[in-house]
């Protein structure tokens, strides 16, 4: 479905949503359910039928509340039964700056404008924390645009009484409410008017004629813009790049013109282009995106190529480079299979169309944008909001360090003895505690990243995962492993309910990253300590199938729970009686 | 461009906004006729058939417009 890659195919989403939507709906998709609220100040319909394709599209499978026409605030502050009843998970405030009720005048002094600034800004602040208060879900605010006129001219953005003014500062407020509110996010729509074009964006006749704050033709763009602020949120961000080397990330073919000859740096612009480029995926690789080679290139010249001075990227900034003659498809499974991740979660670049196509009649889930020319590599990639940032936590600076120590693992793996030889050599220390504010971020990033090693696969937000801290009814763990090589941050969450002398459990789940390691042992040993600590005499588990959960199938039954029923789908029961536990201990040692 | 022409092609538009495979309309077709012509259907309606046929309508002409054939009557008129 071309029409949703960058740039997106309005006319297409827009003329054929009926046919598109049907369509999405047809693929078998281990669907997300989510409840969206849109609340806005001017007419959503397009907004909320445009957003449901670009979910449909992530996997996300919404349903909708929408305000009556306007009535954004009064639905926020107020409340009304249908909204409450709704229980969102995400609210969408789509508003822009006609909803903002005054402006200073001209014939104003600074004080009132300031005055008016601090009332319009209590007013939006106002609806936020009571949206927070009632909901404790994610909540997503329009900045605001800019009027497509300016009274004032140049100075409309600096004088105080100008328009244009008024809305900078009410942004930069909004931008402050933000940082100190990790479950808030802001939707760029000022980045988005200018991008397409403010006179166009703000054609006042779809105000006038239908109440739309912007064009029709942008109405798919926003809503891209909001879905993929959603999609990140509950983990369907993609994770690894993987790079094609000639004409992608510099000019000529190194096999050909040797390292000397391909053009990356200072000295001609088409060398410029590729170095700017190679800094834009190096700042990737910063917040957290995985680097691959997969190119058609002899090993040696493929390194060689990389280690040109003028190249920012190094061989070293690459978890995985695969550089020979295999099919590019061959390649990409290889890669996925050594990271651990699903080929879903990769976006495949190369200046090549065919080798693009490859790829595309392969595997549908591979993200594949339209490389055309080097100078619009940055842009198509930026837009496409693969890698859009909700929150960035420690896990994600660090993420391309730890893949590179497994891959040292590996070899020490290969080296050694017995698996248990290795096991021990590894010198493995987990950290086993309740849930701790500081791991909020990462533990709800885990329930939604985890598709594998995931007994239950509940999605949580961050606030669900403060909600279980909180509650008395609640025993949660989580599991952060170090051995030797480094730190493998949070990779375990565990959390039951209590119920009478019984924990059900709601979350069990592992990174992958870490199989075999015993950390389940160790989450176990710990769980059952604790849980009788808690004079709880029995643990029950649950599975529930995914498309992807498969390898846990059969995990109660390793680690000894007796089975207690199970149902058509393949849900299965399972328990554990505590007062005959024995530990497993693992060679871990355990900090709680 | 004929009405015939112009009208091969507003089928397929009527179709694709409606998403039902066996819309025909005509010059006496109105919203009453087809099921879910609503205003909010009728913009996106509107979009896709200046995009087919590379027109704008102005505010004044969208209000003034009563049936198809009036609708068809413009398209005339503006395309080449």
């Amino acid at each position: 479905m071309g029409c949703f890659d960058y740039p997106v195919d309005s006319k297409t989403l827009l003329r054929k949503k009926i046919r598109i939507k049907k369509e999405l709906l047809s693929g078998s998709v281990n669907w997300i359910e989510k409840r969206i609220a849109v609340l806005g100040g001017s007419t959503t319909n397009e907004i909320v039928d445009q957003l449901e394709l670009f979910l449909l599209f992530n996997g996300i499978r919404p349903t909708f509340y929408q305000s009556e026409y306007a009535q954004f605030w009064q639905d926020a502050v107020f409340g009304n039964e249908e909204l409450d009843s709704f229980h969102p998970d995400v609210v969408f405030i789509h508003t822009n700056w006609r909803n903002i009720p005054a402006f200073p005048t001209v014939s104003g002094t600074k004080e009132e404008a300031a005055e008016l600034l601090d009332g319009t800004f209590r007013r939006f602040s106002t609806m936020w924390d009571k949206l927070n208060e009632k909901f404790h879900c994610t909540i997503i605010q329009n900045n605001f645009d800019r009027p497509y006129w300016r009274l004032l001219g140049n100075s409309d953005i600096s004088d105080s009484r100008g328009r244009s003014n008024f809305i900078a500062k009410l942004n930069l407020m909004l931008y402050e409410y933000a940082d100190a509110h990790p479950a808030f996010f802001v939707n760029d729509l000022d980045f988005l008017a200018a991008d397409y074009g403010l006179a166009a964006w703000s054609n006042p006749l779809y105000w006038h004629m239908y109440k739309y704050c912007l064009c029709l033709d942008g109405v798919p763009r926003l809503a891209k813009s909001v879905a993929d602020i959603i999609k990140s949120v509950y983990g369907k961000n993609k994770k690894v790049l993987m790079c094609d080397l000639d004409n992608t990330l510099w000019g000529g073919v190194v096999g050909d013109d040797g390292v000397e000859g391909i053009q990356i740096g200072p000295e001609v612009p088409v060398g410029q282009i590729y170095a700017e480029f190679q800094q834009y995926l190096k700042e990737l690789k910063s917040i957290g995106v995985l680097l691959t080679v997969n190119s058609k290139n002899e090993e040696q010249n493929a390194l060689d190529g990389l280690r040109h001075p003028d190249c920012t990227l190094k061989p070293e900034d690459f978890v995985s480079i695969k550089a020979n003659w295999e099919n590019k498809d061959r390649n990409l499974r290889a890669i996925a299979d050594e990271l651990n991740l699903g080929t879903d979660s990769f976006v495949f670049i190369d200046d090549n169309p065919t080798e693009r196509e490859i790829i595309r009649q392969a595997d549908h889930g591979v993200a594949v944008p339209e490389m055309d020319q080097p100078e619009n590599y940055i842009r198509l990639i930026d837009r496409s909001g693969y890698f859009e940032v909700t929150a960035l936590s420690a896990d994600d600076l660090s993420r391309a360090d730890m893949y590179q120590a497994n891959a040292r693992r590996v070899r020490l793996q290969e080296a050694a003895g017995s698996y248990e030889d290795f096991l021990k050599s590894l010198q493995m220390t987990a950290t086993i505690r309740p849930f701790e504010a500081i791991y909020m971020q990462r533990i709800a990033q885990l329930t939604n990243k985890s598709n594998q090693f995931n007994l239950t696969t509940l999605r949580c937000s961050e606030s669900d995962i403060a909600g279980m801290q909180a509650s008395e009814e609640y025993l949660c763990l989580y599991g952060k492993l170090e051995d030797k090589f480094g730190d493998n941050g949070v990779v375990s969450v565990v959390s039951g309910r209590i119920e009478k002398d019984e924990l059900h459990m709601v979350l069990w789940l592992m990174s992958c990253r870490v199989l075999k390691r015993g950390m389940e042992d160790a989450m176990l040993d710990t769980l059952a300590a604790v849980a009788e600590e808690k004079g709880i005499k029995k643990i029950i588990g649950y599975y529930y199938p995914s498309p992807k959960n498969g390898m846990v199938k059969e995990f109660y039954r390793r680690m000894g729970f007796a089975f207690l029923s199970g149902d058509d789908a393949g849900n299965t029961t399972w328990e554990l009686d505590l007062c005959d536990y024995k530990p497993k201990a693992p060679p871990i040692e355990i900090r709680k | 461009m004929s009405r015939e022409e112009i009208y091969e092609r507003l089928n397929e538009v009527f179709r694709d906004v409606f998403g039902e495979d066996d819309i025909t309309v005509n010059d006496e077709t109105t919203a009453a006729d087809i099921d879910g012509w609503d205003s909010l259907r009728h913009i996106s309606l509107l979009a896709a058939v200046e995009d087919e046929f590379d027109i704008e309508f102005s505010m004044g002409q969208t209000v003034k417009m009563k049936n198809v054939g009036e609708m068809v009557d413009y398209i005339e008129e503006e395309a080449e």
